[in-house]
């Protein structure tokens, strides 16, 4: 397989929307704990998991990323009341968006972490990871790149000499 | 020379951080400081041993005069613990402190990888992130709010009442609520406190009624708190006051209804002394009960339960206090800061089927025994069984509910040390032999120790080994009748059978079971067990994560009396700190909306949970009030043609931290 | 030699709306010819390719080419026309964001293949025969453009220099561009030429929106009695207007039919799905995720939906999992 060379440098790189109130001081939690996991996740921090844009998740898609996590606080303990509940409703959507569009399931994931779960940070990185390990890269940039090239055929098509083509 | 910013030129400066070993020695400094350098916009980009002593953040500042820069990023530790203090040397360097932005590289990497290079690359896709970023920061300023000097406190245990006399002592307008009839809490119930064996009643009583009597502070007991809106400095709570059924302004205190009552004795489960005495329907809680008032229990008053009674008490008050069309009553208050001192819960022994609590009835919990030996309890410091014998051999169980995995994991902090208290008492007020079974003695604190030492020298038997079971079953002639405990002595290896009159199980503390309710109402985090969590678990442990609401005492995990009174004093200082400062500087994290481009569509109303979104009928317009918004940001992800932005997460800053994190050379 | 700047009309893959809105101009269509000379419009005038081939380059001053990118002979004429042309105009949702025709990014070339020339109920072809690029027989040989795998927006295969959006440009914001253009002051690059702000500005029913609402489910508009004067957003009723542009002149909500999203989204948006799935989602009354999956499945298509025209100019453009070839 083509892919198989490149498999072995590889690592799935996950771009993960941090909320400030919990999941983000979770991460922190680990921090402190010392609490090792994998090094795939590249975290942003937002104030709530309802600002996170869909477009955002697609964006991280589009640029590379293997994997998109939100983190979020569980279900009634939003800093902002309800500002989670916006998102797992976007999230169930996006999800359906992405599925139709050829995006694994196990690519895209939402997480409620509480500031003192240090060790879901572990397990759910650790398991995310694993499981894009499974999946290979998405490879968005790439792909692009690749569906582009059809296009490339057009210079020679064009510039086949008239005189060759023999119209009936 | 003409200001940078004038002629927008972005001039970054990044600075890393080694944090000594802590990130030195995972991530490859020197790496990521040369890679960094060369990222459009970067000016200089420097490492540094410890970025946040003086030194690094002079050095900063330096490079920001001599270099004209205008953008600052610097690599370090979580910006939970940091951003302020290099925003405030950003800013003393004379150029907006929001045009810092911070990378965590120690919480997020170095602390947590393993692999070296993975660390490093990943310390600098974090740090591209950022460089990309601040291209896109703004000046901006603090919002400043003005802070109610009033404060409430839930909870009127210690550490409650000791929050609410140091507040008003400091001249501050209190309101503490509390459920129950009569403030004190689990203290109230204990007869001596370890270790110093002073007597609970001598040393709390007066602090409750300093409560009753000053003046700052407004008791609201018999009342919970309901609903709670607004934000520090300006928070609206409305009280529940239950009905007692009394005038409170009227009634004396005199006790006489609960003589004259038409139940000659009491029929009803007495909460103060855990059901070890029955209680009337007209009743007071104990006899130091603050404030000095009976309750009518709807439950069991038969006026209030059927319409119809008699009316003895009511006939014997000579001050007509009584008054049985009470209703429940809403009181909104307003205060500026919050100090939640709920208090924990004993665990409930019924749990562990095998140490036969609640079914045999000389196994007791050690609330009940605190009762029981306590001079104003129900047998008046007598240690009679419920069979009405005095026991001559008695088991302490240890860790009931504690350090147990199938139960609560945690250790209780307060069981150890009174175990050995009520080791002490009952040997002291019953002479029978008494014996502990410890998984592990664990008694930290001054004179603690010391404590221990002392009751095991006056002879009570400590067992290292967790009990098995409990039992009745006797295997041999001088067991029957008695309770079995069954244990492996850990200390010479034997499985023993030791055969006593009564046991007294060591529960453990656990959050109350409407815990999540109270948090709720204020927004509070709580931890994996449910205790309420605090900023910072060393730095602020009285902090919670809503700015001006505080933690103290139990709610925040166990703790002794000591402990729980001093995380009081210290929640009561920062209130007062808010509180004198006058006013706080809020994050300007705020929505913003583009008049411009707002198509009126109204879909963001309706999400704002603060309501601070407003719709303008003359404009056709979407507003955001900057004082009413906290900055969720979550009306900005949903406006479908992009009007709103958020100010420090503006979507150019979240988009280009995407880009740059992914700009990793794909391999 | 004409002093009147010289213009192009051209259609890559589209339905012939477009040019028809052209056509629509009525008399201010009379108004364009008089200001311009056109130089390629094959739907209406008689031109060959070789004609703009012996052009010189940029001597045409705009070329407004509607539809999407399909095949090679489209990408052949769309790097022709740029190459003549000082400005190049995406006319129509087709070119300007994908329109109906990059719905088929949602499946592989052979797929669509397969069901166009067998499988389609109304096809007969027993010789199972396919387009094919080079056919030779007896020696000679017949050519047709490459259909390729990829649907592209007219800006995916060469730089464009402006947009009119909509299914099809309405008259009113096909001239008013056109005005703009031949003014002589160019506005800045990549402009779209319609008001950069949501419909619901300018939609008729706004007044009737309430400020307070979440979503049950959503209808349908063919199984629902639509109240005629009433947001239909407010009456459940899918509603793509807070995410597409305005400047339509509200038709289809004169037509009694929601906005589907023809204009494509405001300039600060990069996915207008994204955009209104956000919106609309956030807003949900369910707060469990089966009461959310539920409400959800009252949206049948959600792809077609959110990206009705969207769908090949969209962040991810096609259905990443299919094959390159």
């Amino acid at each position: 397989m083509e892919l198989k060379s490149q498999n072995d440098t590889w690592k799935p790189r996950i771009v993960a929307f941090f909320c400030n109130w919990c999941t983000y001081t979770a991460a922190d939690l680990a921090g402190v704990s010392r609490i090792k996991h994998e090094p795939n996740v590249r975290v942003i921090r937002v104030m709530c998991s309802g600002r996170v844009d869909p477009q955002f998740v697609i964006d991280a898609f589009v640029k590379g990323a293997d994997g998109v996590l939100i983190g979020g606080c569980h279900i009634g303990d939003c800093h902002y009341i309800d500002g989670n509940h916006k998102t797992i409703r976007r999230f169930a959507m996006l999800k359906r968006i992405l599925k139709d569009m050829g995006i694994e399931d196990e690519r895209f994931r939402l997480e409620w972490i509480s500031a003192s779960e240090g060790e879901k940070v572990k397990t759910v990185t650790n398991d995310m990871v694993e499981k894009l390990e499974k999946l290979g890269p998405l490879g968005l940039p790439k792909k692009f790149i690749a569906w582009d090239e059809e296009m490339n055929h057009l210079e020679l098509e064009i510039s086949k000499p008239k005189e060759e083509i023999e119209h009936v | 020379m003409t200001s940078t910013k004038q002629n927008g030129e972005v001039r970054i400066g990044y600075f890393v951080c080694h944090c000594g070993h802590n990130i030195g020695a995972t991530i490859d400094v020197l790496k990521v400081a040369d890679v960094i350098k060369n990222l459009p916009g970067v000016v200089i980009s420097r490492e540094y041993k410890y970025m946040c002593s003086d030194p690094g953040q002079e050095m900063i500042q330096e490079d920001i005069k001599e270099h004209n820069l205008n953008r600052i990023v610097v690599a370090a530790c979580s910006p939970l613990l940091h951003e302020n203090t290099f925003r405030r040397a950003t800013e003393k360097a004379g150029i907006n402190q929001y045009y810092f932005h911070m990378v965590n590289i120690r919480e997020n990497a170095s602390w947590v990888h393993v692999d070296k290079a993975e660390a490093t690359r990943k310390a600098i896709d974090l740090s591209r992130a950022a460089i990309q970023r601040v291209f896109f920061h703004q000046a901006l300023e603090k919002k400043q709010v003005s802070i109610n000097p009033n404060v409430l406190v839930v909870g009127g245990g210690i550490s409650g009442i000791h929050a609410a006399l140091t507040l008003a002592k400091a001249g501050k307008k209190v309101y503490l609520v509390e459920r129950d009839p009569t403030i004190g809490g689990l203290m109230a119930k204990f007869d001596k406190t370890f270790p110093t064996l002073d007597c609970a009643a001598c040393i709390l009583t007066p602090k409750m009624t300093e409560v009753k009597n000053h003046p700052n502070i407004e008791l609201m007991t018999y009342s919970e708190v309901e609903k709670v809106s607004g934000f520090v400095g300006q928070y609206k709570a409305t009280i529940k006051r239950k009905p007692r059924y009394i005038k409170e302004d009227v009634c004396v205190g005199c006790l006489d209804c609960i003589d004259a009552c038409i139940y000659k004795d009491g029929k009803y489960y007495d909460e103060f002394n855990v059901g070890l005495s029955k209680r009337k329907p007209v009743y007071i809680p104990f006899p130091q009960a603050t404030p000095q008032l009976v309750v009518f229990d709807p439950e069991a008053c038969v006026r209030l339960k059927r319409g119809k009674c008699k009316e003895t008490c009511v006939e014997k008050c000579d001050r007509d206090a009584i008054d049985f069309d009470q209703k429940e009553k809403f009181e909104e208050i307003e205060i500026g800061s919050v100090i939640v001192a709920t208090g924990f819960q004993i665990f409930d022994a019924k749990k562990i089927p095998y140490y036969g609590y609640g079914k045999y009835q000389n196994v007791y919990n050690a609330l009940e025994i605190e009762r029981l030996v306590n001079s104003s309890g129900p047998t008046g410091g007598q240690v009679v069984m419920r069979n009405g014998e005095v026991p001559k051999k008695i088991g302490i169980i240890h860790c009931v509910g504690s350090r147990d995995e199938k139960t609560n994991i945690w250790c209780s902090r307060v069981c150890c040390t009174y175990s050995v208290k009520l080791a002490h008492l009952l040997k002291e007020l019953s002479g029978a032999d008494v014996y502990n079974f410890y998984i592990d003695m664990r008694t930290p604190g001054k004179g603690q120790e010391e404590f221990y030492n002392q009751v095991m020298r006056e002879g009570v038997h400590f067992i290292r080994g967790r009990v098995a079971e409990v039992t009745d079953w006797a295997a041999e002639k001088e067991e029957q009748g008695k309770l079995i405990i069954r244990v492996e002595d850990t200390l010479i290896g034997v499985v023993r059978r030791i055969p006593v009159d009564m046991v007294v199980l060591g529960v453990g503390v656990e959050p109350h079971s409407d815990a999540d309710k109270i948090r709720r109402l204020f927004n509070i985090s709580c931890s994996t067990e449910g205790f309420y969590l605090e900023k910072h678990p060393k730095l602020a442990p009285f902090d919670t994560a809503s700015d001006g609401v505080y933690i103290a005492g139990g709610c925040q995990g166990p703790k002794d009396i000591t402990d729980a009174v001093a995380q009081a004093g210290a929640a009561a200082a920062e209130a007062l700190a808010l509180i004198d400062k006058g006013f706080i500087e809020m994050e300007p994290n705020t929505a913003f909306i583009s008049e411009d481009n707002c198509s009126g569509c109204k879909s963001c109303i309706p999400l704002c949970p603060y309501t601070a979104i407003s719709f303008d009928e003359e404009v056709f317009k979407a507003k955001i009030n900057e004082v009413l918004c906290k900055g969720c940001g979550t009306c900005v992800a949903a406006c479908p043609s992009a009007a709103i932005d958020q100010n420090l997460f503006t979507n150019d800053q979240i988009y280009n931290e995407i880009d740059g994190l992914l700009k990793y050379e794909i391999v | 030699m004409s002093e009147k700047p010289k213009v192009a009309f051209y259609w890559c893959a589209s339905c012939g709306g477009c040019e028809e809105s052209i056509v629509d101009l009525a008399e201010g269509l009379l108004d364009v010819i008089e200001k311009v000379d056109i130089v390629f419009w094959p739907v209406a005038m008689d031109f060959k390719t070789s004609d703009v081939e012996a052009m010189a380059d940029k001597s045409i001053f705009a070329s407004f080419i509607n539809g999407c990118i399909r095949t090679s002979e489209q990408e052949e004429m769309a790097h022709l026309l740029r190459k003549k042309s000082k400005v190049v105009v995406a006319y129509g949702s087709c070119a300007h964001t994908g329109g109906i025709p990059g719905l088929a990014n949602q499946f592989a070339r052979e797929q669509i293949l397969t069901y166009v020339y067998d499988e389609a109920p109304t096809v007969t072809n027993e010789n199972k025969v396919r387009p094919e690029v080079e056919h030779r027989m007896n020696g000679a040989s017949v050519t047709l453009p490459a259909f390729r795998n990829v649907v592209r927006t007219l800006d995916q295969v060469i730089d464009v220099d402006y947009y009119i959006p909509g299914c099809a440009p309405t008259p009113k914001i096909a001239q008013e561009a056109l005005q703009i253009l031949l003014s002589g002051e160019l506005p800045p690059n990549a402009t779209v030429l319609a008001p950069d702000i949501a419909l619901c500005d300018q939609c008729p029913r706004k007044d009737s929106k309430p400020e307070e609402f979440e979503y049950h489910g959503f209808k349908r508009p063919q199984w629902t009695d639509i109240d005629p004067e009433k947001c239909f957003l407010a009456q459940e009723i899918f509603c793509m207007g807070p995410a597409t542009r305005g400047g339509c002149e509200s038709l289809c909500i004169g037509g009694n039919m929601p906005c589907t999203g023809c204009f494509g989204p405001t300039c600060r948006v990069k996915d207008q799905g994204a955009k209104i799935l956000s919106s609309i989602c956030s807003a949900l009354s369910a707060k469990d995720k089966d009461e959310i999956e539920k409400i959800l499945d009252s949206i049948p298509d959600p792809l077609g939906t959110f990206y009705r025209y969207g769908l090949a100019g969209s962040l991810l453009r096609r259905n990443v999992k299919l094959p390159v070839s």
